[in-house]
């Protein structure tokens, strides 16, 4: 390590071993949760977006419910009323299902779940709904089966056009994050929360936990970029 | 003609603001609500509570025009040193991770922690061996924090909320086995439900509570520290004291 940062590590009482291990365990808890939730929230939303653009309305209009419910709250109110809700049901404390919601990690696996889901949803609904009706048409001249067309060309020409608006709300969902620490979990912005309550240092705490969610941007808006030039290569120009 | 008034304002704003330095005859006090029975709101909205009236006994005896501020407890200190308010009387615990940062009066008061749980919890919180693996919710950055995080640190789970209301819906919710907490603030939100009950013996912590200003106001400290003095010899203190508590907690 090049020294003036050694002699100021020593210098400083804030950022010692301590800090930087809840630091760690608050990166660590958060990079789960926004995975994770990001993962399950994209494999519920693609069923969903493709239903959502059916024609009946007894399939598309409970989807449309359910995304303008998630949509039309804040992710820290569905936060509570999942993690404070569930404990004042009457009785759950005796069934199993409370060793899943006893700890405050799943209550907010759910919330954000749900929240980014119904935002994926309507991301994808919108880029399906765009679809050039002359590409279906020539599909169904080749005889493709619904499922077929679906798999060929409707998913990947929409998958193209919500590239840059699901790049934009897996950031928004990382920052989102910053919320779990009301309910207990200790993620990076809890243990910042901690870190700042130990020392009363504001400043520090903050900014050292704002340098790591900017750190996590940097490694999510370069890998959207490599996804977009994979996703988008056929609009490159030749030889380039 | 604006430029002028622009710089007549200014100058306005600057005088003003060097008389409020010397004579201290405006003071803002910073208060975290609902802290009861300190600070809280009545049933008409007015705040009130221990510290509040012992805040507005010492305006008067300083002759001062008092400002309450409603401030959470996180931005407390930071808020002071922004200058939002001058006092901080929200039953702020001396230690001395706060007194490098904040100037505190002489201790006005002191409470101990006390342990609440609910009627089935029969364990002895002294009992490290018993506590093992026990969830146990405090205030995020009180001294009952780090209370337990020094004595029961790798021993418990610990949880820290923001506010108390948080940690008495977990502790309902059965989320947390024990909450450790300012021992009239338990009294005051767990006992009063049916159901639960305290445990083990109250611990005293800490040097008590004192104002807290910013390092440099030592003219107002001392006025403070004089005025809480008076108080606590005519009677005024008591009498306070006495409309909030059933047992002493004078210093």
């Amino acid at each position: 390590m090049p020294e003036f940062i050694t002699a100021w590590l020593e210098g400083n009482d804030v950022f010692n071993a301590m800090t930087f291990l809840d630091y760690w365990q608050g990166l660590v808890n958060t990079v789960q949760l926004v995975f994770l939730s990001l993962i399950i929230g994209l494999v519920v939303a693609i069923p969903l977006a493709i239903l959502r653009n059916s024609p009946h309305w007894w399939i598309n209009k409970p989807i449309w419910l359910y995304t303008y419910l998630f949509r039309g709250t804040p992710l820290l109110i569905q936060l509570y009323i999942i993690y404070y809700g569930i404990a004042q049901v009457p009785g759950i404390q005796d069934t199993f299902w409370w060793n899943i919601f006893r700890e405050p990690f799943y209550p907010a696996l759910l919330a954000f779940t749900l929240n980014t889901a119904a935002y994926t949803t309507e991301i994808f609904r919108g880029a399906i709904a765009a679809t050039p009706q002359g590409e279906i048409e020539a599909a169904k001249a080749y005889g493709m089966s619904w499922f077929l067309r679906l798999r060929r060309i409707v998913l990947p020409s929409a998958a193209r056009r919500a590239v840059q608006a699901y790049a934009n709300e897996v950031i928004f969902m990382l920052h989102a994050s910053a919320i779990a620490s009301v309910v207990t979990i200790v993620d990076l912005t809890g243990a910042a929360r901690n870190i700042y309550s130990r020392h009363y240092a504001p400043f520090e705490a903050f900014i050292g936990v704002a340098l790591i969610y900017m750190a996590l941007t940097f490694l999510l808006v370069f890998a959207f970029r490599k996804l977009e030039n994979h996703l988008l290569r056929h609009q490159q120009p030749a030889g380039g | 003609m604006k430029k002028l008034i622009v710089a007549a304002g200014c100058a306005l704003a600057m005088m003003a603001g060097t008389v409020q330095a010397k004579d201290w005859k405006d003071i803002r006090i910073a208060f975290d609500v609902p802290y009861e029975p300190f600070e809280y709101r009545d049933d008409d909205g007015n705040l009130t509570g221990f510290e509040v009236e012992l805040a507005e006994a010492m305006c008067e005896e300083l002759g001062a025009n008092c400002e309450f501020v409603i401030q959470a407890w996180d931005g407390m200190i930071p808020g002071l040193q922004a200058r939002k308010f001058d006092a901080i009387m929200s039953s702020m615990s001396i230690t001395p991770e706060r007194a490098e940062r904040v100037l505190f009066s002489e201790p006005y008061y002191n409470t101990p922690g006390g342990w609440f749980a609910r009627e089935d919890f029969d364990t002895d919180v002294t009992d490290m061996d018993a506590m093992d693996g026990k969830t146990v919710g405090v205030q995020r950055g009180t001294t009952m924090d780090t209370y337990v995080t020094d004595n029961l640190g790798g021993v418990v789970t610990i949880k820290r909320y923001t506010t108390a209301d948080d940690m008495v819906l977990d502790l309902e919710g059965q989320r947390l086995d024990v909450v450790f907490v300012d021992y009239p603030v338990g009294e005051q939100t767990i006992l009063s439900k049916d159901g639960f009950k305290e445990v083990g013996e109250p611990v005293k912590l800490g040097q008590g509570v004192g104002v807290a200003m910013r390092k440099r106001d030592k003219e107002l400290a001392e006025m403070v520290n004089e005025a809480l003095a008076t108080l606590k010899e005519d009677g005024t203190y008591d009498d306070i004291m006495d409309k909030y508590f059933a047992y002493d907690i004078k210093m």
